[in-house]
This record gives structure tokens, C-alpha cells and sequence, in this order.
């Protein structure tokens, strides 16, 4: 399967060039590119690993460049995301995050059903792939 | 506007309250060199007086039967701070290119309203002068509140911001779609139809207004085998799903019966109707913050006093009514879909739900400057007659916080609801991805469509299907400020 968390994920895997276009418009918007990674991609694992702070004092798309090949080369069967951080007043989150960066297998998840009474189910959602090994072993 | 001809106030004391009947400006409802005072709520009215009745006289008569007055004269208003409770008609305008229609601005004091209840400010100013004689028609145009009473509002429970956080879905329009058809399915069927839609990539699936628990559909069934359907889609794309759970119902026990079900199940999301009433929905959105829940709003029932732009309630006032009763979505309108919206009239409704601070916008139908205090924000919701082949122009007119919903537009594609939802999606992120890189989509879209199409046959089915259609009627509720444009 194919998680398709992220802002782009029903297009082709971007190319260098289109995410450099995007950290391009997140620079025009004032806004800070930061750069997460992890291995549990379950849907509510919301705090990925920071490779760094978000680069506020960054303004350079090169350079960010840099910073995400480096994330790449360090963890190549992660899922790495650039997320960018508005800090305006009403805003003051998360404006944009896509996947710069999948394992080359990716496992899914498994649904587990709880039967609880009348007809009711509990839900749980497991990574395949987190459970078969601990962090940092897993794709 | 003056006219040496308007009755002014009586301020004699005696000759004031003496018994009888005397003109609404003479008992002090038109002043028309009043200034509102920060702390007022002001309401604009679009009157047409019936042949023959001032229009200055007339305005008078609104602000008088919305706050404090009645046809004749009582000596029991001297036992209150009576000039204080009267409401200012302050101003009249001749409406432009309307003969016979006025805009007429009206000041109300703060103390005249309780805290924190619409209903009340509903209860005041819409209660009893639309039926007034000397009026042919009026339409309450739009509101200004001062933040001090903006204050006393909880708004939305979840909000814009929260809401992406907690579905991890950020730069982009949220995508959905009502399940159809809208009556007779079974919840099974009706859950296989939130399923393919979710997997295919929508974000939300949703019930329609009408569905509550009919013959063919018991609710809890359709909570049971939607839940499934949700959490097996997650499942699937590894994303968070929802999908509007309809809690309508026709008493308040039963609606919080069906929330509570739907938390039970674990759904992100519940919806209610706006048929429900001011109030109900308010304890609702009490209710929603309790629990963690997002609130959808469907507009059912808006058009019967919306629509018409002589007589009724601008579907702006309702936007902003909303805003601080407390929904998360509300339907807003397309501009170019088979609902009537006029894109600039329609525009101005998602910024009275989006903005921090709105300005006065004429050409939008915004007349007041509007601060938010900082209150939640309400994501807009685009639904009706909307297909992916519009994507550029949806984008375009709205941005970035809306939920676009394709019903037809997904259920009914050639190839299955998976490929429609699929279609859906890949036209979104791929006129998100050109705008960010510079592109002109307003004008460039179609081309942007149909590259993404060379390698998305769901799209290329899509816009084989539904890229021609359009739906050009002339709008009935427009700008009276700027010629309307037309939507291709």
C-alpha cells in the first residue's frame, strides 16, 4: 500500500525540483520549513522525529535542499516530511506538510475489530511494520 | 438621507407620553445624527416601504419594533432608561439601481441582548418587523457585533486550526462527499458508499440533510456500518477519515442520544441541521467542545429566506450567527455549482467565517468592519453540482480552508466511487502543487487537469464525463455595489 498522508501524496513522488518549488513558496509566505522523519507512520503519530528545529533564520531554498538530502542520506527507508510553520496570530500552526521521502516496502496496517456488546465494535488501527520490529529496525 | 417632511422627536415629556398614537421618528426611533457607540450592535435593513409611507418614517418603524416600542404610546416606558433601550435608526440610503429600496442602518444598545444567545439577538431583531404593515418587504442585510459581546460566545469548538491538527491534513482543501442517494439505502449498502469513497482518497463522507431514521435506515445501524467503513479506510491509506454522522433528530435528548453514540464509535465528527434551531445547535456545540468532537452545519432551510434579496435574512448575517453559536463547517455555497451564489456575494460569506478581522467590502456585501476577538474560525463547505473539471476555479475563489464536496462528482463516475474519489483528489493536490509554484490556475487549470490526466485515468474519465458542464443562471442574491460576473 501507499500511505498518502501529506499534502501530496496522490501525485507522483516529487522530484527535487518540485520540492524545492514548494520550500520556494514557503519562504515567499514567511513561512519556517522544518523537517520530520520517522518509522511508525500510524495516522495519529503526530510527532515525528525533528531532524533539527524548524529553520527559522533559513531563508535560503538551497540550502534547505541540502538539510532534506541530508535527512535522506541518513535515514533513506524513513518516511521523511517537510513541514511548514505559519506563526501568524489566528494561524500559528502547521500550513503545509508533504512526503519528500518513503521506504522502499510499505507494509500498512492491520484493523483490528474488538467486538464489544449489542454490535458495537472497538477499533484499533497497528502497523504492520511497527510491530514486526522495534524503532530504527522496521523498513 | 433628510426630509424636511420627517417628523421629528417629540421632547416635551408630557406631549411625549401623553396617550395616542404618534410616528415612530416622533417617539425618538430616528436620529439621524446619532453616532453608535463602539459598544452597539448595529443591523443593516434593506427595506421597501409600502406606496406612500417615508422612508426615514419607516426605518424609524423597524428600530421601533425591533426594540422597544408598540403602535401606541405607554406611560410604563417612563419607569425605564427608556432612551437608552429605544433602537437608532441613524441612517437611510436609497438602495442604487433600486427605486424603492432603502438601506436603513439601526444602533442597538448592548444591554438590550443576553449574553451568549443568538436566539435572543434572532428573538429582537428578525421577530416581529418582517410582518410589519407599512413594509412591503425587508431584509436583514448584515450584522455588526461589538467584540464585548463577541466575547460572549464560546464559537466553534474545534476551529479551523485545530481541526487540520487533529486530522493531519494541512495546505490543501479538505476533500468530501454526500452519500447517495440521499434516501433508501440500508446501512450496509450505505456504509460500502463511505467506504470506496474514503479509500479513494476523500477526507469526508457525509450524510445528507434528511437522512435522520427512516424505515430504510435505522441511525444506529448507519453509525455501526459507517464506523466500520471509516476506520477500515483509514486503515487502508494510513490517513484519518471521518464522516458526518447526522445526530438531526426531533428533540434535543435524542440528538445528544446520537452523539453520544457517535463518540462511543469513535467518529471525529458529527453534523446537525440548521432546522434544528439557534438554540439546539448552540447546546450542541457545548456538547462538541465536551467531547472533542467537530461540528458540521448543514444550511437546510436557508434558501426560503436567503434567497430573495427584498425580503428576509442575507445568508452573511446567518454565516455570522453561526460563527458565534459554535459550528466548525457550514455550507457557504460554490459560485459554480447548481446552487444559486453570485462568486463575489459568495466569497464574502466564507471571509465572515474565516477571517480574524473582517473590513468592509462592498462589492462582497460586507458593510461592517467586523473584529472576531480572536474567536474560532469556520471552515466553509462547498457542496452541490461540483466536479473536479472546476478545481481551478474553486481553488481560485476560495483558497486553501474549504471543504470541497463532490457528491455526484465522485459516486456518479464512470469507473466507481474509488476512482471518482480518486479523480477528486489527484486534481486537488495537483492544482495545490501549481499554484505553490507559481502558476496562473485561474487561467492555466484546464491544461493542469488534463497533464495530470495523462497519468490519472480516473481523471481523464472524470473530465471526459462532466468537463463541459456548467451551471450558468443569472444569481438572484448579488452585489448591489458591482455588475455581476459570470461564472463559465
Amino acid at each position: 500500500m501507499r500511505i498518502t498522508q501529506g499534502t501530496f501524496s496522490f501525485l507522483p513522488d516529487l522530484t527535487d525540483a518540485q520540492i524545492r518549488a514548494q520550500i520556494e513558496y514557503c519562504l515567499s509566505q514567511d513561512w519556517a520549513v522544518g523537517i520530520e522523519y520517522t518509522d511508525d507512520p500510524h495516522p495519529r503519530n503526530t510527532f515525528w522525529e525533528m531532524y533539527g528545529n524548524p529553520m527559522f533564520d533559513l531563508r535560503d531554498p538551497a540550502a534547505i535542499m541540502l538539510e532534506v538530502k541530508a535527512c535522506r542520506d541518513t535515514f533513506p527507508q524513513r518516511y521523511i516530511r517537510v513541514t511548514a510553520f505559519d506563526s501568524t496570530h489566528g494561524t500559528e500552526s502547521v500550513v503545509l506538510s508533504f512526503i519528500v521521502n518513503r521506504p522502499d516496502a510499505e507494509p500498512g496496517f492491520r484493523l483490528i475489530r474488538t467486538e464489544e456488546p449489542g454490535r458495537t465494535l472497538r477499533y484499533s488501527i497497528e502497523s504492520y511494520a511497527v510491530q514486526a520490529s522495534p524503532e530504527g529496525a522496521r523498513y | 438621507m433628510g426630509d424636511m417632511n420627517t417628523p421629528q422627536q417629540i421632547t416635551d415629556a408630557k406631549k411625549r407620553y401623553s396617550a395616542g398614537v404618534l410616528k415612530y421618528a416622533q417617539m425618538g426611533y430616528w436620529d439621524g445624527d446619532y453616532q453608535p457607540k463602539d459598544t452597539d450592535i448595529v443591523a443593516l435593513f434593506r427595506i421597501t416601504p409600502q406606496d406612500g409611507v417615508d422612508p426615514i418614517e419607516a426605518a424609524a418603524a423597524v428600530a421601533g419594533e425591533s426594540s422597544t416600542a408598540t403602535w401606541t404610546v405607554v406611560w410604563t416606558d417612563r419607569l425605564t432608561a427608556c432612551d437608552m433601550y429605544r433602537a437608532k435608526a441613524y441612517r437611510v440610503d436609497p438602495v442604487p439601481n433600486n427605486p424603492g429600496q432603502y438601506f436603513c442602518y439601526v444602533a442597538y444598545d448592548l444591554s438590550l441582548f443576553e449574553e451568549g444567545s443568538i436566539t435572543n439577538v434572532a428573538a429582537s431583531i428578525i421577530g416581529n418587523v418582517f410582518s410589519f404593515k407599512p413594509l412591503k418587504a425587508a431584509r436583514l442585510e448584515d450584522m455588526k457585533f461589538p467584540v464585548a459581546y463577541v466575547k460572549t460566545f464560546a464559537g466553534p469548538p474545534t476551529g479551523i486550526i485545530v481541526e487540520r491538527e487533529r486530522l493531519d491534513k494541512f495546505g490543501r482543501p479538505l476533500l468530501g462527499a454526500t452519500t447517495k442517494p440521499k434516501l433508501g439505502l440500508s446501512g450496509r449498502n450505505y456504509g460500502r458508499v463511505v467506504y470506496e469513497g474514503l479509500k479513494g482518497g476523500l477526507d469526508f463522507m457525509k450524510d445528507d440533510e434528511n437522512i435522520n431514521s427512516q424505515p430504510f435506515m435505522h441511525w444506529r445501524d448507519r453509525f455501526l456500518f459507517v464506523m466500520d467503513a471509516v476506520n477500515k479506510a483509514s486503515a487502508a491509506t494510513g490517513e484519518v477519515k471521518g464522516s458526518y454522522l447526522n445526530v438531526t433528530a426531533g428533540s434535543m435528548e435524542e440528538m445528544y442520544r446520537r452523539a453520544e453514540f457517535a463518540k462511543e464509535l469513535g467518529s471525529v465528527i458529527i453534523m446537525v441541521d440548521l432546522v434544528v434551531g439557534y438554540t439546539a445547535i448552540q447546546s450542541l456545540s457545548h456538547w462538541c467542545r465536551q467531547h472533542d468532537m467537530i461540528l458540521h452545519l448543514h444550511r437546510a432551510g436557508h434558501g426560503t429566506y436567503t434567497r430573495q434579496k427584498t425580503h428576509g435574512v442575507s445568508f452573511r448575517v446567518i454565516a455570522k450567527w453561526m460563527r458565534l453559536t459554535g459550528v466548525d463547517h457550514i455550507h457557504a455555497g460554490t459560485a459554480v455549482g447548481k446552487l444559486e451564489g453570485d462568486p463575489l456575494t459568495v466569497q464574502g460569506y466564507y471571509n465572515v467565517c474565516r477571517d480574524t478581522h473582517t473590513k468592509v467590502d462592498l462589492p462582497r456585501g460586507i458593510y461592517f468592519d467586523q473584529d472576531w476577538g480572536a474567536l474560532k474560525k469556520v471552515l466553509p463547505v462547498a457542496s452541490g453540482g461540483i466536479h473536479a473539471g472546476q478545481m481551478h476555479q474553486l481553488i481560485d475563489l476560495f483558497g486553501d480552508d474549504v471543504v470541497l464536496q463532490f457528491g455526484g462528482g465522485t459516486i456518479g463516475h464512470p469507473q466507481g466511487i474509488q476512482a471518482g474519489a480518486t479523480a477528486n483528489r489527484v486534481a486537488l493536490e495537483a492544482m495545490v502543487l501549481a499554484r505553490n509554484e507559481g502558476r496562473d490556475i485561474a487561467n492555466e487549470g484546464p491544461q493542469i487537469l488534463r497533464d495530470a490526466a495523462k497519468w490519472c485515468s480516473p481523471l481523464a474519465a472524470a473530465l471526459d464525463t462532466w468537463g463541459e458542464i456548467s451551471f450558468n443562471y443569472t444569481p438572484t442574491d448579488t452585489s448591489d455595489f458591482v455588475p455581476t460576473p459570470s461564472v463559465a
